[in-house]
């Protein structure tokens, strides 16, 4: 084994259990091999409607479905349970490539993966995994994570919609906002507090299928970007759910809802990532093909300098994205380095979406060129799941932890 | 993939050092239907071949990935692998048809890179099997094939017994996109290698390349008011 070890590291292969440096540089066969397929995928089947989707807000259930076909939705979950049994370095190579083609298909595969069945594939019980996990891993049904509320966002340890117990049941009141999935949603993980005086240790996470009565939905917001995927209020009034619906034990909701958006870091980072490299895709091609001044404009310093500038920046990226992936695989600590690649990947996809309209002059300004849609579809990257504010918080707290005598 | 194709400085071939090579489209098409084949339990095993460089193995691995049960890498490289052509390509499936013997050797109809639509045909004959080809329907019945085949004159249905060639045309399926567990089982399933000398095969090619050009650069051309002008430019340029 040790020589195993050895022979793997020199070749730059990556051998189970031993995730080198040198793995960054090139992927394992099989990573490569599901890059290139869910990039096949992007290309061909999400590029072409990319556009569409985004004018009329339509929600992708087709390809949605044909992902669960191929294990996308539920790329972590162990086969037993329906899904792809692969680590989260796969699922950060396929929630890139899918953005790549669609902004919208790659946020609705990374809050299914990450935020709706992660968390229960880490605290539920063996029953909960079935019952909500292994319908969702097929496409048919997708999940979300309602964590916010009108009142606070940022500041998630005031939750104020409550729960209180009735019997064999709980009874949960008050509203969320911003709920990525919404009205195409079949369930959602949902946090609510159980003890108030406890303040943020009282705070208790659920499990509620959707429809269901006592829970219904706001209007759908009209959004920058992401425009294929629902976002709206979750509003319970007296929504009354059994008592095995809890999620966790009592009180461990705020240590859920913080465990499971770090994951979750990981996967808008791959977003953010796709949207990126989508942008800069079009910026180059364009500086082949475009003429002025007598040659393609790809000749012009000003414009390489954008192009180089958007290049460092995806993948400087990437590479703290995958650190981020393979530091979790390893089961080691990874909260800085996934705030990291969140913080990085999501300006990286603003400054990109930005620069890569300005290459694109007008052309870049109107809807015939994807340059807007990509320029709109990464301003979220940087507001959910954690806004940049916070994860300088977060990178700054752990570095601090680092150096404290 | 999209690649921009050069022709070499020495007009010998094409470039293909450091380009992005994938699995044939109508290849892909024939993976399909044989591991559609299987899964109806109409046949037992499905074995992906291919012949070429050591990169190739990344081809076969997306067969396993797509349902095929193992792979076969026939080695080539080099000079052979320039001066490989169909009937070579055919001799080397027809020996390995007879050593493992096979009831169907399924194949795209042409490579999108040559288009020389010759090593199906050529592995037929080698194997002296009934052939058939552009296939955009295959039932199998019993122990005999119905192919309906495009044509130019339209569609023909064709009854041939097995064991037989038949080659994909575009509109026999969609081909499935590999799924991750596939991808993840595929690292497990065997890739035999070998030579072609192991299969008896002389690669010596009978035809010699002289020369490959690009296409002539297409000319502006010019636009004309009326009808009787184009008539005029076309008989002062001594076209009519």
């Amino acid at each position: 084994m040790a020589a195993l070890f050895k022979a793997g590291k020199a070749l730059g292969l990556c051998v189970s259990g031993c995730r080198s440096l040198s793995s960054l540089a090139e992927l394992p066969e099989m990573h490569q091999m599901m890059r290139q397929t869910c990039r096949d995928y992007a290309d061909r089947e999400l590029g072409p409607i990319a556009g569409k989707l985004d004018k009329e807000h339509l929600f992708p259930a087709q390809q949605v479905r044909e992902l669960g076909a191929m294990g996308v939705m539920a790329v972590e979950v162990p086969e037993a349970l329906g899904g792809a049994g692969m680590d989260y370095l796969a699922y950060s190579l396929a929630v890139e490539e899918i953005s790549r083609g669609c902004g919208s298909t790659g946020c609705v595969v990374s809050v299914n993966n990450s935020l709706y069945i992660g968390p229960i594939l880490k605290f539920g019980t063996q029953k909960q995994k079935e019952q909500w996990i292994t319908p969702f891993t097929t496409g048919e049904k997708v999940g979300c994570f309602a964590l916010s509320e009108p009142g606070n966002g940022s500041d998630a340890g005031a939750a104020s919609t409550l729960a209180r117990q009735e019997g064999e049941e709980w009874v949960l009141n008050g509203t969320k906002a911003w709920i990525t999935n919404s009205w195409d949603a079949s369930a959602t993980v949902i946090f609510a507090t159980t003890d108030k005086s406890l303040k943020h240790k009282g705070i208790s996470a659920f499990l509620v299928p959707m429809p269901h009565p006592g829970l219904s939905l706001g209007k759908k917001e009209d959004k920058l970007g992401i425009r294929a995927t629902s976002t709206a209020n979750l509003i319970l009034e007296d929504c009354r759910i059994p008592l095995g619906n809890m999620l966790g034990s009592r009180g461990s909701g705020f240590k859920i809802a913080m465990q499971t958006l770090d994951s979750g870091r990981i996967g808008i980072a791959s977003q953010a990532l796709g949207i990126a490299q989508a942008a800069l895709d079009c910026a180059a091609d364009y500086a082949h093909k475009r003429t002025a001044f007598g040659a393609p404009i790809g000749k012009l310093q000003a414009v390489q300098f954008k192009l180089a500038d958007m290049a460092v920046a995806v993948e400087s990226a990437r590479l703290l994205t995958w650190k981020a992936a393979m530091l979790k695989d390893a089961k080691k600590p990874f909260t800085k380095e996934a705030a990291m690649a969140k913080l990085a990947a999501s300006e990286a996809a603003t400054f990109c979406g930005h620069q890569s309209i300005q290459v694109l002059g007008g052309m870049g300004y109107v809807t015939d060129m994807p340059a807007e849609r990509h320029y709109r579809d990464a301003r979220i990257t940087e507001i959910y799941e954690g806004t940049s504010e916070i994860q300088r918080l977060v990178i700054a707290g752990q570095l601090l932890k680092e150096y404290a005598s | 993939y999209i690649v921009t194709i050069r022709v070499k400085p020495d007009h010998s071939g094409v470039v293909t050092d450091g380009v992005k090579h994938s699995m044939n489209p109508f290849c892909e098409i024939a993976v399909e239907e044989a591991v559609k084949l299987k899964e109806k339990k109409f046949i037992k095993e499905v074995v992906a071949v291919s012949c070429g460089p050591t990169q190739v193995t990344e081809t076969i691995r997306t067969a396993l990935a797509m349902g095929c049960d193992r792979g076969i890498h026939v080695e080539v490289s080099g000079k052979d692998y320039e001066a490989m052509g169909p009937l070579q390509i055919a001799k080397i499936f027809a020996a390995l048809a007879k050593k493992e013997e096979a009831s169907l050797v399924i194949l795209g109809k042409q490579a999108i890179d040559d288009d020389c639509n010759q090593t199906g045909q050529m592995t037929a004959a080698l194997l002296d099997w009934p052939q058939g080809t552009f296939a955009s329907e295959v039932t199998i019945d019993g122990e005999k094939v119905k192919v309906v085949r495009e044509i130019d004159g339209g569609l023909e249905t064709i009854k041939i017994s097995m064991p037989a060639v038949l080659t994909a045309d575009l509109r026999l399926n969609t081909p499935r996109y590999a799924t991750l567990p596939n991808i993840m089982k595929a690292k497990k399933k065997k890739i035999a290698n070998m030579k072609p000398a192991d299969l008896g095969v002389d690669m010596v090619s009978r035809v010699e390349v002289l020369r490959v050009d690009e296409p002539p650069t297409r000319l502006a051309g010019v636009k004309v008011e009326t009808v009787d002008d184009l008539v005029a430019k076309l008989k002062a340029n001594g076209t009519i």
